[in-house]
């Protein structure tokens, strides 16, 4: 297990090293200055000229890149172009909405899919299947950001129940969930369908295993043979999903924080890429990379101790 | 499945009720952002639309109808030469911190703004400033190297307000003003919190505390308004959506004027517009009722050239660049161009330009011209059209008020050069008699519409949606501003 996780861990180094250098030419190489647009249409050249001098965008771009980067190592992610604070700070305060989220909109989805892939692997080709199958198909076709809509218009605007979006903090945790509650339901539902259609199927794959037989043939009901045999063997297709979900909904959320109006991470990149604040686009971007990688790395692991074949393996 | 959800969701419904909306504070909603806090070191825009008034306040400001009044400073005295201006200051004015207001921080306030080092984005305001004296605590004298009769009304921009030398290091994130309310809190992203000033010098809002909200997305802006989330959207980003809010009681519709002169600015520097005759022809193939219905759900009132409607000098010049696309396509073969022509037309992110731009090309096409239209962030017109002067035609709003002496700049982007008109300009900043005045800047009006500068399309009008029980919101906006000292709720 050690030797496997330590040469992932050697990997998820390089993949970083390699990531930073490609993010600092992509963003550079965008035409746009930031101090241009701090400073719009009034100003003079001189003001802009001064302006770059103190944002330090008149150095040359190895020496910002290694500074940058040299920054991240100690964790100094640098100071923001428009907003002039910390970009650590600010991508802290934005990982407080969108890591919640996350994290609710992942847990709504795993409790959605469970039941709904079980139920639909055990009546596999009857009605009951069927209709999980058919639902799922909608919720897969049916836009998030389009369905975060028709949550709004309902239970915002016509029942009043939940506010139509923006976000209290945590100061107030039960408005804070409740804040979050519409846009983790919208982020779930596409999700939680993805993920029922992938447990179904690993199941059915699994029911026509021999040991399932045997499970059966001790008089197990086809329902329990599934229940304490087949999900655990069903775990690594799902647990990838999971994983690939889970950076899904971090990075992915742009959309339905637009929607929301969340103070979120995907708001503050569109926000930093508009203002071409390079130096949070690098960094959140950066960040997301690193969380992907990890991510990555910990289903890599969690295989590891779902199936132990893995890890002798390795 | 759906009761499953439901079920939860309703309990934590009912768990949190959100507040009803109390009597003495307001939810207000913008669509942009500040990037920061300091109005004297960034383009104004969304600064100004929280802090203008509010927390800021300068010597000058402007009123609700765009005329200049006392603020910090209660009167003045300007000397015959009129390259001297004496001010004397309200006394019992403090900052926010609790630290007086006084002479110093005048002129900390100008040195600052005119340093070599600057980053105030209106620097030009300041220009024709050679010195600051204070003279003593209450008294500021401002000396200016050449006369400018626009000096009182430029200090009342919102690039011109007092701040502090104390509180300056911090002001991008704690901004500490005069003004009647002071800034509590700001969630990025999210919002800013203001209170009320106690120890305000003039009288005490209505208000006890206000929220500034930030939403972008005009479907989100809608719900917000809607579901009760806000109670007033100024600049309702969803002009389509106004008929619904009108014809609803719980709502006003309040649809005021910009100082946004929105223009189909043309390279005058370059071919083919630097023939004033091809840029008639594209001024007479321009149908603005049709640009305002199509692009502003008929909201925007016509111009004719680069002025403020509302203000009592603009002249009715929209005659001079009638539509007609006849003597459009006359003008094009006098120019020689009968076999028509392909220019680029780079369209900004704002609805004005991404739908008017369509508009425009159809419009151009009926006379033989082509206009390839790109569009382009903000980062990168502000390049490419504003810097590098990369372009044919583009379609921008000027924002600033009383900006028509852009036209004498240097090398501005749209590349127009007549000394005639920056004559005009010059004797304008050696003028301060009204009557005088008004009749230079008609007469500036008038050269730059004869010329055929731009295409001078509407002015941008600025929707805002309000609770129908709240009074007193700026119904125009004489600079990008939503002062709230005068906002209170009825019955």
């Amino acid at each position: 297990m050690l030797t496997y996780a330590l040469r992932r861990l050697v990997s998820l180094a390089l993949s970083l090293a390699v990531a930073s250098l490609v993010i600092f030419l992509v963003v550079e190489v965008a035409p746009g200055d930031p101090a241009a647009y701090m400073l719009g249409t009034g100003a003079q050249p001189d003001t802009i000229e001064a302006l770059r001098s103190e944002l330090g965008l008149d150095q040359p771009r190895l020496e910002r890149y290694l500074s940058w980067a040299g920054g991240m190592l100690t964790g100094d992610f640098g100071t923001s172009y428009t907003y002039r604070a910390p970009v650590a700070q600010m991508v802290a305060d934005r990982l407080w909405v969108s890591l919640p989220l996350a994290l609710y909109a992942l847990a709504l989805s795993t409790l959605l899919a469970f039941p709904a892939g079980l139920y639909a692997a055990a009546r596999r080709g009857r009605a009951g299947d069927v209709a999980v199958m058919g639902a799922t198909q909608l919720g897969i076709a049916i836009p998030n950001f389009w369905f975060a809509m028709l949550l709004v218009l309902l239970f915002a605007i016509n029942l009043g129940w939940f506010g139509a979006g923006g976000f209290p903090g945590w100061e107030q945790p039960l408005a804070a969930i409740k804040a979050l509650t519409l846009p983790a339901v919208a982020l779930a539902l596409p999700q939680a369908a993805i993920l029922a259609r992938v447990l179904r199927s690993a199941l059915i794959d699994i029911l026509g295993e021999d040991f399932i037989r045997t499970a059966r043939a001790k008089g197990l009901t086809r329902f329990e043979a599934l229940w304490r045999h087949g999900l655990r063997n069903a775990l690594i297709p799902v647990l990838t999903i999971v994983g690939l979900q889970f950076s899904f909904l971090l990075a992915g959320a742009i959309i339905i924080e637009q929607v929301f109006f969340l103070p979120g991470l995907g708001r503050l990149i569109f926000q930093a890429i508009s203002q071409r604040d390079l130096i949070v686009v690098e960094s959140v971007v950066m960040l997301l990379v690193f969380a992907v990688i990890l991510v990555t790395f910990l289903t890599d692991l969690a295989y590891a101790w779902v199936d132990p074949r893995l890890r002798r393996r390795a | 499945m759906t009761p499953r959800i439901l079920a939860p969701l309703a309990a934590l419904a009912f768990a949190a009720a959100p507040a009803l909306a109390q009597e003495n504070d307001l939810t207000l909603a913008i669509q942009l952002e500040p990037p920061h806090l300091d109005p004297t070191s960034a383009a104004a825009g969304a600064i100004d639309s929280v802090l203008y008034a509010n927390v800021f306040e300068g010597l000058t400001r402007f009123a609700a109808d765009g005329s200049v009044e006392p603020a910090l400073a209660t009167e003045w005295e300007i000397s015959e030469d009129g390259l001297t201006y004496t001010f004397t200051l309200r006394s019992g004015v403090t900052f926010h911190d609790g630290t007086d207001f006084t002479a110093e921080d005048v002129k900390f306030t100008l040195d600052r703004a005119r340093a070599e080092d600057s980053t105030n984005a209106q620097k030009v305001l300041f220009e024709a400033i050679e010195e600051v004296n204070a003279v003593d605590p209450q008294t500021v004298e401002v000396r200016l190297s050449r006369p400018e009769g626009a000096f009182l009304s430029n200090l009342a921009w919102g690039d011109a307000v007092i701040v502090a030398e104390e509180s300056i290091a911090d002001i991008k994130q704690t901004p500490i003003g005069t003004g009647p309310f002071r800034f509590e809190q700001w969630v990025q992203g999210d919002r800013i919190e203001l209170a009320r000033f106690e120890e305000y010098w003039g009288e005490a809002p209505a208000l006890e505390a206000a929220t500034f909200r930030f939403i972008a997305d005009p479907t989100a802006a809608f719900a917000a308004v809607m579901a009760g989330d806000v109670d007033a959207f100024a600049g309702f980003p969803a002009p389509e959506n106004l008929p619904q809010f009108e014809s609803d009681p719980r709502f006003t519709v309040i649809t005021g004027s910009t100082e946004g002169e929105t223009i189909l600015a043309m390279n005058n520097a370059r071919e083919p517009f630097d023939d004033p005759v091809v840029r008639e022809a594209v001024a007479h193939a321009i149908d603005r009722q049709a640009i305002i219905d199509g692009a502003m759900y008929g909201i925007g009132t016509p111009i004719g050239t680069h002025f403020a409607p509302h203000n009592p000098d603009y002249v009715d010049l929209t005659e001079l660049s009638a539509h007609d696309p006849e003597k459009a396509r006359k003008l094009l073969q006098e120019a020689g161009l009968e076999e028509g022509l392909t220019v680029s037309l780079k369209l900004p992110p704002p609805s004005y330009a991404r739908r008017g731009g369509e508009i425009v090309a159809a419009q151009l096409r009926e006379v033989g011209i082509t206009a390839e239209i790109q569009t382009l962030e903000w980062a990168q017109w502000l390049e490419e059209v504003f810097g590098n002067h990369d372009f044919d035609l583009t379609i921008v709003s000027h924002t600033e008020p009383m900006d028509i002496n852009i036209y004498a700049r240097d090398d501005y982007y749209f590349g127009y050069d007549s000394p005639a008109f920056d004559e005009i300009m010059t004797e304008l900043d050696a003028t301060a008699e009204p009557v005088a005045r008004s009749e230079l800047l008609k007469a500036a009006q008038e050269k730059i519409a004869e010329d055929y500068v731009n295409g001078y399309l509407f002015q941008l009008a600025l929707p805002t949606v309000a609770d129908a029980r709240l009074e007193g919101l700026w119904e125009n906006q004489p600079t990008q501003a939503n002062p709230l000292a005068g906002v209170h709720w009825t019955e």
